[in-house]
């Protein structure tokens, strides 16, 4: 019986305080905050983080399809998902394509997955847009998820199992958006309210008899629409115990599209006990409703960041530095030349060090090189180096500095030279920090990000960014008292 | 196998430089013909008398051509040469073998370069297609990383250290202010240099090199024949270069405090000039002051102060103008400004100010009338872990 292998969800380090909004934009905003995803980062590299969470415990069983899902994809005519494959080091028969366009293609790749073929990560990530003071704005989110499905074995059970599926499918409009669009439209909310409940009741009720189960029988409902109206009559409408119904983060996170349902599915998961029977109903252009029973595996289930503490970090950001984020808000650029694209051919022949920061090792001294080299420094052997993955390395922050010349897409650059823990020394940008908590000593892991765009090119590489304690507090390294 | 040098195998007869400036009013070719012109007429020859020609220049232009075509020089080996911010110095280095080679009798080292037709402030490479993971920060960031790695490493207090650079920077100002040819020709207190905006880490605007543009150029003949073009030619006594292999970015060894592709050239350079004291034997040096933290660091590469001691030895005044060993008496590229293919000849065009008592009564350092003949010029290109570093000595006296 397929089900799903392993969870992961990523959310951007800044939060908007959705009452900072109407006092700058005039109009919009709200209560609790939403989710921003850096300047640094998109639909792309978001997916890469919560793909790195969801396959770090899987490290030695890759899957075999990478299925991305996306509203808001960097690239037309390109693969995605293809960028998302080399980050993770995905074997290069393992498939990667996009399902991008539509809110309701997450659950599709999802399903699809579910069908078989193989152990297959389904991911989504959105950074959604909006017009400032729009509804759309303060409701969305942006968030990455991702969930790798397939035949549990015993090495790698199912956590959960797929007992049924439902499914209904209709064409009405109710919200569309132009590729390359900031606005989303949408015709009056009634209609779509009145369309939506009744597809999401059918497709529901087919899959709980699919389990062969009663809607009583549901511990946990998951209720994701784009349309938010519907999703909230839906909760009241679909014949579930009004207490099974799940927190759609909507308060804390926003929205995030595409990456809803997925993003709900992994929170639930994660608080989810043996036994448990979880019924996703995705409400867009149709009804999608998935249902799932949680295995006695799922005990065993010990993220590393769970959706709740990752709901409960992050840090403030102002509303008019999002709209700059966002190229909301046209500001003067820094007053140096923007820099070159980078080549094709030249990220092609190093795909390995700037998709997945693989460094080289030599095998004599055990010196790491960053990047890859083929000779040794300090008089070592030529092609004498082993690959040297270090993505998921930490290391510490040897000294630091802040160049207010350099160009950035957000300046001040924060930069500094870190020290890998095990080995190896990279000069790098820092991310996700502001500039007066970085010193020496501090503690780093690497994250995919996206540096700057050229010529249409989105250039992808890794920079640092502190670890944090619960509290947010930026960990250092513990000094050895020299007494 | 050996660095042995030429010692004392070619002189320098002859020398130019231009003012340096923002020279919105000049091409490159008008800077190349008034370096060229100053120094041929210094040595009393003309372009034809010119067996071979080397230009540096870091990017304002490509090949020999660039200066073939500015003074139209007809049928003449002309060579381009390109070492970073070290290029000047580089066109000094070919200019120099050739001639100690045989191959020519007299040759001529250009250096310029045009940096203000960018529309951008500061200097800015010309880009090299990459796979787009080379790091984008800017030089004076790179420099910055020196100060806190200093200040822990020798237990300096960080507001000390930050003053004494400043006072770098004020005595290459107050240096500058006596050159005609400088770009800056204003003295600049501590205080203001203190004050003025960050840039990067702990550096201010005033921290940064000028950006000027400019050229220079010196005329090379062997060492027997120097006598027919001066009275007082300048024997060169050592040329040593060194490439880092930029393992100083990558090996968690490396602290910041040092850079060794200079103490490496500064040793080779020393041994070819049998030099053994420099703080004691040099009349003085100019070395590459591109950032205030470069120049204190470089005291202790070049041997002229202990390691941990630089910022002592600047607080006192040490290399001065009327210091004990005067370091950058034209003002450095700090005040004189840095335009890069030409920075390395503009050093060596000071030396020969000096050392020929020719500089203007108010600058000229009085180590020389002490009885020192030697200075040393050096110039860097790069960064803290990743550099070329030149080191070269001339004097008056050829060695017995």
């Amino acid at each position: 019986m397929p089900g799903i292998l392993a969870l992961g969800a990523y959310l951007p380090h800044r939060r908007l305080d959705r009452s900072t909004i109407a006092a700058v934009a005039g109009r919009g905003g709200g209560r609790g905050t939403r989710t921003v995803a850096g300047y640094d980062e998109d639909a792309t590299t978001l997916a890469v983080e919560a793909a790195r969470t969801t396959l770090r415990p899987h490290e030695g069983a890759p899957p075999a399809a990478l299925w991305f899902s996306t509203t808001t994809p960097t690239y037309a005519d390109k693969t995605n998902a293809t960028a998302v494959h080399a980050a993770l080091r995905l074997p290069a028969d393992a498939v990667a394509a996009d399902f991008a366009g539509a809110a309701r293609s997450s659950v599709s790749a999802l399903r699809a997955a579910l069908v078989g073929g193989g152990p297959t990560l389904v991911v989504a990530a959105d950074v959604r847009p909006g017009l400032p003071g729009s509804p759309d704005e303060s409701a969305a989110g942006d968030a990455g998820a991702a969930l790798l499905v397939g035949e549990g074995t015993d090495a790698a059970p199912a956590l959960a199992e797929l007992v049924g599926t439902g499914a209904r499918t209709e064409e009405f409009l109710d919200r569309w958006r132009t590729p390359g669009e900031v606005r989303t439209r949408q015709w009056e909310d009634r209609f779509g309210e009145q369309r939506y409940v009744p597809l999401g009741k059918a497709a529901l009720d087919a899959a709980v008899a699919d389990a062969g189960l009663a809607l009583a029988d549901v511990d946990r409902l998951l209720i994701a629409s784009p349309h938010a109206r519907a999703a909230r009559t839906a909760g009241r409408k679909l014949g579930v115990a009004p207490e099974a119904l799940a927190d759609d983060l909507g308060a804390t996170v926003g929205n995030p599209g595409a990456t809803q349902p997925l993003l709900l599915l992994v929170a639930a998961l994660e608080a989810a006990a043996h036994g448990d029977v979880i019924a996703l109903v995705s409400l867009a252009d149709g009804a999608d409703a998935l249902v799932f029973r949680v295995t006695r595996a799922a005990a065993d289930l010990a993220p590393t960041r769970p959706v709740v503490d990752q709901v409960a970090g992050g840090a403030p950001i102002d509303y008019p530095t999002y709209l700059r984020w966002r190229d909301l808000l046209a500001t003067e650029p820094p007053r140096r030349p923007e820099p070159a694209r980078p080549s094709a051919s030249a990220a092609a022949r190093t795909t390995d060090w700037k998709f997945a920061f693989v460094a080289s090792e030599d095998r004599t001294s055990g010196a790491v090189h960053m990047p890859p080299s083929r000779a040794a420094m300090h008089g070592g052997a030529i092609d004498d180096m082993e690959p040297r993955p270090m993505a998921d390395s930490t290391g510490t922050v040897v000294t630091s500095t802040i160049d207010r010349l350099a160009y950035s897409p957000s300046p001040p650059i924060v930069f500094a030279i870190v020290d890998f823990d095990g080995g190896g020394r990279v000069p790098v940008e820092l991310t996700d920090c502001d500039a007066a908590e970085i010193s020496s000593g501090v503690r780093v892991e690497m994250t995919f990000r996206r540096l700057f765009t050229a010529d249409g090119i989105a250039n992808y590489f890794w920079k640092a960014r502190p670890l944090r304690d619960r509290d947010g507090t930026v960990v250092r390294a513990v000094v050895a008292d020299a007494g | 196998m050996g660095s042995h040098g030429i010692r004392d195998q070619v002189a320098i007869v002859g020398m130019g430089c231009t003012p340096f400036a923002e020279h919105f009013d000049r091409g490159v070719d008008d800077l190349l013909v008034e370096a060229t012109a100053e120094a041929l007429d210094g040595a009393g020859v003309v372009r034809a008398d010119a067996d071979a020609w080397w230009l540096g220049t870091a990017q304002s232009g490509m090949s020999g051509i660039v200066l073939a075509r500015a003074l139209q020089l007809e049928g003449a080996p002309v060579t381009r040469v390109e070492n970073m911010c070290a290029t000047g110095s580089e066109a000094l280095r070919a200019a120099s073998y050739a001639v100690a080679s045989g191959a020519y009798d007299l040759a001529v080292a250009v250096g310029v370069e045009k940096v203000k037709d960018s529309g951008y402030q500061g200097l800015n490479a010309f880009p090299i297609p990459t796979d787009g993971t080379n790091r984008t920060l800017t030089a004076a960031a790179m420099f910055s990383m020196v100060l806190p790695a200093y200040a822990e490493r020798y237990g300096v207090d960080p507001d000390d250290l930050r003053r004494v650079v400043a006072r770098i920077a004020s005595k290459n100002h107050a240096n500058g202010a006596k050159n005609p040819k400088a770009q800056f020709r204003r003295e600049m207190s501590v205080e203001a240099i203190c004050d003025m905006p960050a840039v990067a880490g702990q550096l201010g605007v005033f921290d940064c090199a000028g950006v000027a543009d400019g050229a220079a150029a010196a005329v090379v003949c062997r060492a027997k024949d120097a006598h027919r073009y001066t009275d007082t030619p300048l024997y060169v006594k050592a040329l040593s270069l060194v490439a880092g292999n930029g393992s100083g970015l990558i090996d968690p060894n490396y602290d910041y405090t040092t850079f060794p592709e200079i103490e490496a050239a500064g040793a080779d350079a020393y041994a070819q000039a049998g030099i053994t004291d420099p703080r004691g034997e040099l009349a003085l040096a100019e070395v590459h002051d591109c950032f205030t933290p470069t120049e204190l660091v470089l005291m202790e590469d070049l041997g002229f102060s202990a390691r941990g001691e630089a910022w002592v030895d600047c607080e006192k005044g040490a290399f001065d103008l009327d210091g004990e060993l005067p370091v950058n008496p034209d003002g450095g590229l700090k005040s004189f400004g840095h335009p890069v293919g030409a920075s390395g000849l503009r050093m060596l065009y000071e030396a020969w100010l000096q050392l020929r008592r020719e500089a203007p009564p108010e600058r000229q350092v009085a180590t020389v009338d002490a009885g020192r003949t030697l200075a040393l010029t050096h110039n860097l290109g790069g960064y803290p872990g990743e550099m070329v570093s030149f080191v070269g000595i001339v004097g008056t006296e050829p060695t017995a």
